[in-house]
């Protein structure tokens, strides 16, 4: 019971997170949400009872990645952005389209995944040399990639921010 | 142990842990003052109580007593959340630090922590980095300029010293096998050779050690490397705009961040609470957690020790040497450490 309160005050913290990321006109503000949402998330990992994921999820998302965010929206002095004129057509076609596009996805995550599979809260197992042996036979291939992606995206920040001589 | 018996339990560990934490945080402040005086050949505090012992009682009272001004031009939501965020930070990773084994009483068997959490190094690694946000916000908020030098510097080197905190870890963790703190300690019960206690630092993390403490330093804004505050350039860095007990939960933020990087320097190199046991049962139930004590206050005083010697780094001199030095020594350490126990299995 407990749990399920706990499940769904934080659920409604991240969407209300997200939705106040959008929302906020200064980027500082909306940083600041993003990581609320992430937080959020972590509580819900550890809901599932993936207490190492929500753990790293903290550390390396809510404490690394944003800080670099606030630290750069800090270092730029990014003032408060300026608001356009509400389009009319974004107004009649957006919102509906949001809905419907809302109700398809639920549709078909609910048909994929049907009651019978879906994870209980607190079954979700995840020590931390299990999710290694997953990360390290498995998946092997998948991470390395994702790990060259990061590099040569570090590469190409190195090659833009360098100095013409 | 029924729930009610868990929930009581709990809070009154709980209360306890907060009083003696903020207590020990008192405590230190004036150990500095009276250690660094005496390094530089004067009494330090010594009028309020004998030895100058209600010195922080003094302090607290005037803190309290003091104006609270808030600048004009802050932004007010987030100049007042800043030092919030960071006093209960620093007093929320005691939660997770065992300083004793287990006591029984009246059949509750309950460990010397607060919780037990199988991933506790990860939540104390976690809440920290989670603590740059409350420098990085004082000084955005404060809308000064040295206030947001302070922060920009504070941020940066905190990001920098923590990949090198982290990584120093990996070969504790690969030596315990576990990222429980209570779980770590125990992997290193024992001697060797006879007489050696079976502490990590032993064990060959003697680098990883000397690489955690010099970005242990640097994670808790201290000299050597305390250059969000250098006073000569920036005023006072990150909370030059905050006064009385604002500035107050700045300062107990730093001063309970040492406690806490001394308790996990004792938990991950020095073995803990481990130590000679012997006597009746009340001497075997109180003489760990004396060991414990002893372990961080080393660290303390190494701290103020070390604040009484070294002279200040230059700006680039900090960033080469995290990134120059501590960096590939973490990772060396870790590397070597997974052979040398690969080889042995």
């Amino acid at each position: 019971m407990l749990h399920y309160a706990l499940f769904f005050i934080f659920a409604a913290l991240a969407v209300g997170g997200a939705l106040n990321l959008l929302i906020q006109r200064h980027p500082i503000s909306s940083a600041l949400s993003l990581v609320v949402v992430m937080g959020a998330l972590a509580v819900e990992y550890l809901l599932l009872g993936a207490e190492f994921v929500a753990a790293v999820q903290v550390i390396v998302y809510a404490g690394a990645i944003m800080v670099l965010f606030v630290f750069v929206i800090m270092l730029l002095n990014a003032g408060e952005e300026e608001r356009a004129g509400r389009s009319r057509v974004a107004l009649l076609f957006g919102l509906p389209g949001l809905v419907l596009f809302g109700v398809l996805i639920s549709w078909a995550l609910i048909r994929i995944n049907p009651a019978s599979n879906r994870v209980a809260i607190g079954a979700l197992h995840g020590p931390p040399d299990q999710i290694a042996r997953l990360l390290f036979q498995p998946f092997l291939l998948p991470f390395e990639v994702t790990s060259v992606l990061i590099l040569i995206a570090i590469m190409g920040a190195v090659v833009l921010a360098r100095r013409e001589r | 142990m029924d729930t009610t018996a868990f929930v009581l339990v709990s809070a009154a560990k709980t209360a306890l842990f907060l009083a003696i934490l903020l207590g020990v945080v008192a405590y230190t402040v004036l150990l500095e003052r009276k250690l660094v005086g005496r390094i530089q050949n004067r009494w330090g505090p010594s009028r309020v109580g004998p030895f100058g012992l209600l010195q922080p009682l003094a302090d607290g009272l005037k803190f309290i007593f003091k104006e609270d001004v808030t600048p004009p031009y802050v932004n007010r939501p987030l100049y007042l959340l800043a030092p919030l965020l960071s006093l209960s930070l620093a007093l929320t990773t005691i939660a997770v630090i065992p300083v004793g084994g287990w006591i029984d009483i009246k059949g509750i068997r309950t460990p010397v922590q607060i919780t037990d959490v199988g991933v506790g190094l990860l939540v104390v690694l976690g809440i920290t980095s989670i603590a740059v946000y409350g420098i990085a916000l004082a000084g955005w908020a404060s809308n000064s300029k040295y206030s947001l030098l302070g922060s920009l510097r504070a941020c940066a080197q905190m990001i920098s010293y923590e990949v090198a905190l982290g990584l120093s870890l990996i070969g504790v963790l690969i030596l315990s096998g576990t990222f429980s703190l209570r779980g770590i300690v125990e992997a290193q019960q024992g001697t060797f050779l006879g007489f050696i206690p079976n502490w990590n630092i032993f064990r060959g993390q003697i680098v990883a050690f000397f690489v955690y403490l010099c970005a242990a330093y640097a994670e808790t804004n201290r000299v050597p490397f305390d250059l969000p505050e250098a006073e000569t350039e920036l005023v006072a860095g990150y909370h030059t705009e905050y006064s009385a007990m604002k500035f107050a939960m700045f300062f107990m933020a730093e001063y309970a961040n040492m406690v806490t990087v001394g308790c996990l320097a004792t938990l991950l190199f020095l073995g803990g609470w481990l130590g000679p046991v012997f006597g009746p049962w009340w001497l075997q139930a109180i003489l760990p957690v004396f060991w414990f004590g002893l372990k961080v206050f080393f660290f303390l005083f190494l701290y103020i020790w070390v604040r009484g010697t070294l002279p200040r780094f230059r700006y680039d001199q900090l960033m080469a040497f995290s990134w120059k030095v501590l960096f590939p020594l973490a990772i060396a350490n870790a590397v070597v450490t997974a052979l040398v126990v690969a080889l042995k299995s």
